[in-house]
């Protein structure tokens, strides 16, 4: 009896000093992982985020670090029930990267209502730190403002002043349409109409003849991953490009382009804040990251890198992950700097600021092989990449 | 209102001129081509087997992936033409070994065989992926496999999906040479076990494709002979689109008249109305049965090939329009030739349209007209009622 008592004693005494040992840290990566982002995202993103606890070296730090997986299929209602059963069963801190503009919206929602930590690395809208920003919600990689003012703004002073959208009919469409539209006509051009299509087309003839027979100088693909593929491969089929109309892909990521081909996508111009072949911080990353993948990265997996970096750094300094305001302050109060995108900050509104790089897809000639598509064209640094904060209208800080 | 005839004032009304109207028009056929290649495959599947055969999307995805890897891979490089016969044959045979091993299992119980096909998996899997296996069951490292002597490594898809064929082969081998007991019986089992053994399968083949080749599609381009295009004043007509029409409507009329006009249609025929009455005259009817669904099978790979130079090439594309092609076989009556082929077109057709009146409905309209049908007709419109 007498021992079983010192056992319990020495139990309870012993139980804050392993519990201050170790943080726990439980992270979840929700994305596509079957479906037409899981290419972009999907286990690669995974991969990413477990090499960021790697590089941190979160074990020596006394991070007690545990990555989580699962497929949202791109429907919020799915990925909302998953979230809520990882923050409310099984004890998740914080998730990343969630794809998908109308599914990310959703998680943000409900961080806010667990006060949990949401990262999002792969969707798009920059309504995320825009009108539904929220204090729990960082926005990592891209967002539809940028990448309008990236290809839209480019294309308009070359020459292209007449516009006609090819919208995906959903939160990112819209918001992406809507974005580069406001450049469109803030830099003298002019929209000459819309169609919206349905997720996930097969056939995007008839839309195309509608944007041919609109005149307009620039197609503008308002669409993301097979939509965009498609559109791509069938443009050229139409002769939209021979019959003197620019096609302007507003959201291309390198796998589409691998998918498309180069002698389809060459002369395709391009916004992206993450190139794989950009310097030799990104090259030693993909390269290790090609090792367990057998691909290149996309920024969306890149993003994931360093958001779970930046993300841990924050849990380090603050010595806990169950406090979400905490890291939350922390993270917007250290500046991030990693070797994908390098130096950076963290806006109140959530928006994380880093350059964005205008890319023009390769010649085929021009290509030494799988996965070198890209010459950089321009480069835009991190103050002016991003919608100005005032403009957002995000709740959070109005009247600053 | 100013308008010169009624049909130019209709159109104007509409809001659409009318140039614009028959480019969408002939958009809308093209699209029906595919529907109707694809849904009259169904009908022929489930006109004779009973079944609904939902492994049909993966099978034409197999098609336009066999038309990818004939030309892209480490031995050969075999183009378009020959990939236009070849991959459907390829994808025939695999629905042959599926229709005599798992489709005609499911009115027979003969365990041997089945017993021969796991057991013959096994074996394959054990010799391809050993090493593997073992490591995974904490056996070390040590074991050996046959890729590993020789020296290649091989990857789990490869392995899994190799095993699978090979234990359906070994299974048919075995019960051809009369090594193993097989019968055949009445040919009409309920719809519901074909469905979900074809819709599992479906989904198994597309995980492996996913697996293997990632979801975001890979490149397959225009043959030169039929790349660029033709101006018909009121459209620009891919060369492409127009051969898809040529080819589509010349197999389904052909299929059409194959059925309807030679000896072997009126066999098929008979087997549909009464297969135990055909085959008490002579004829084996479980071969009828085997090269029917073969057939059905073969005709989704065609559409796979004609489809991947103008369509993304990933795993998912056959996923997506499946679903779309049995509300086609379900308007034009579940079995009925004729009605799969007209629907076909006829439901490309008012897909098109709908894409420029009302965009968005695109992906709706054709379930909207289904729900329609079936109120009014509950046979489909050309299914003759029950």
């Amino acid at each position: 009896m007498r021992f079983r008592t010192f056992c319990f004693a020495a139990a309870i005494l012993a139980w804050p000093i392993a519990s201050q040992a170790e943080t726990a840290v439980k992270i979840g990566v929700l994305n596509d992982r079957s479906g037409l982002y899981a290419d972009l995202a999907g286990e690669g993103s995974v991969v990413a985020a477990n090499m960021a606890i790697e590089d941190f070296k979160a074990a020596q730090k006394g991070l007690k670090v545990e990555v989580v997986s699962a497929d949202h299929q791109n429907k919020p209602d799915i990925a909302v029930n998953k979230a809520r059963e990882w923050y409310d069963q099984d004890g998740v801190d914080a998730i990343f990267d969630v794809p998908t503009s109308s599914v990310a919206l959703a998680i943000s929602a409900l961080t806010q209502e667990k006060n949990k930590v949401f990262i999002d690395s792969g969707a798009a809208t920059s309504d995320l730190t825009g009108a539904k920003c929220s204090p729990n919600t960082l926005h990592w990689t891209y967002d539809t403002w940028e990448l309008a003012h990236g290809t839209g703004a480019a294309a308009v002073k070359a020459g292209g002043t007449t516009w006609f959208f090819l919208t995906a009919d959903y939160a990112f469409g819209a918001a992406l349409e809507r974005d580069t539209a406001a450049v469109v006509v803030a830099e003298g051009g002019k929209v000459l109409g819309d169609v919206k299509h349905p997720l996930n087309t097969q056939d995007f003839s008839s839309y195309l003849l509608q944007a041919q027979s609109s005149g307009a100088k620039v197609v503008g693909l308002a669409n993301a991953g097979g939509d965009t593929i498609n559109s791509i491969k069938q443009a050229a089929e139409f002769g939209i490009v021979q019959g003197g109309q620019k096609l302007a892909g507003l959201l291309v990521f390198i796998t589409d382009v691998h998918s498309l081909g180069l002698k389809t996508a060459q002369g395709l111009v391009l916004t992206s804040p993450f190139y794989w072949d950009l310097n030799d911080g990104t090259r030693a990353f993909s390269d290790r990251f090609m090792k367990t993948t057998g691909k290149r990265p996309s920024m969306v997996q890149a993003g994931v890198y360093s958001s779970v970096l930046h993300y841990l750094k924050a849990v380090n300094a603050v010595g806990s992950a169950k406090d979400a305001q905490k890291v939350m302050a922390k993270m917007k109060e250290m500046p991030t700097d990693d070797p994908l995108f390098g130096k950076g900050s963290v806006r109140a509104d959530g928006r994380v600021l880093h350059d964005s790089y205008l890319f023009e897809v390769k010649k085929p000639e021009e290509s030494k092989g799988p996965w070198d598509y890209y010459k950089l064209i321009s480069t835009t640094p991190a103050e002016k990449a991003f919608r100005p904060m005032n403009q957002g209208g995000c709740p959070l800080v109005a009247g600053k | 209102m100013s308008c010169s005839d009624f049909s130019t004032c209709v159109m104007s009304v509409l809001g659409v001129p009318p140039q614009a109207l028959f480019g969408q028009l002939l958009l809308g056929l093209i699209n029906g081509s595919f529907y109707a290649m694809l849904s009259l495959g169904l009908a022929v599947i489930f006109g004779l087997l009973n079944i609904i055969n939902f492994a049909h999307g993966a099978q034409y995805m197999m098609g336009a992936f066999g038309a990818y890897l004939l030309l892209n891979n480490g031995y050969f490089s075999i183009g378009y033409w020959p990939a236009l016969v070849l991959s459907p044959l390829i994808v025939g045979l695999f629905g042959i070994l599926l229709e005599r091993n798992l489709l005609s299992q499911l009115n027979v119980r003969s365990k041997t065989r089945s017993v021969t096909a796991i057991g013959a998996f096994f074996v394959i899997l054990i010799v391809l992926y050993g090493s593997h296996l073992a490591s995974v069951l904490g056996l070390g490292s040590t074991v050996p496999d046959l890729p590993s002597l020789l020296g290649y490594n091989m990857d789990a898809t490869t392995a899994y999906a190799a095993a699978a064929i090979g234990g359906l082969l070994a299974a048919t081998v075995f019960a051809n040479t009369g090594l193993i007991d097989s019968h055949d019986a009445d040919q009409h089992t309920d719809h519901l076990y074909g469905l979900l053994l074809t819709f599992g399968l479906a989904i198994i083949i597309q995980g492996l494709f996913v697996n293997q080749y990632g979801s975001s599609g890979l490149p397959y381009t225009i043959p030169t002979e039929l790349s660029g295009g033709k101006n018909l004043g009121f459209m620009f007509l891919p060369i492409y689109r127009g051969w898809v029409v040529v080819a589509s409507l010349f197999v389904c009329i052909s299929t059409w008249l194959m059925i309807e006009k030679t000896k072997l249609g009126a066999y098929l025929r008979a087997a549909t109305e009464n297969p135990t009455l055909l085959a008490a005259f002579g004829v084996n009817v479980p071969r009828l049965i085997t090269f029917t669904y073969g057939f059905g099978v073969a005709l989704a790979g065609l559409a796979g090939v004609l489809a991947a130079p103008i369509y993304s090439v990933n795993p998912n594309m056959g996923a997506d329009l499946i679903i779309v092609v049995f509300a086609v076989v379900v308007i034009g009556g579940m079995g009925s030739i004729l009605g799969s082929i007209v629907t076909g077109f006829l439901l490309g057709i008012v897909e098109g349209l709908t894409k420029v009146f009302y965009p968005q409905a695109a992906s709706t309209v054709i379930f909207v007209v289904m729900a329609i049908v079936l109120l009014i007709k509950p046979a489909g419109l050309f299914g003759k009622a029950a």
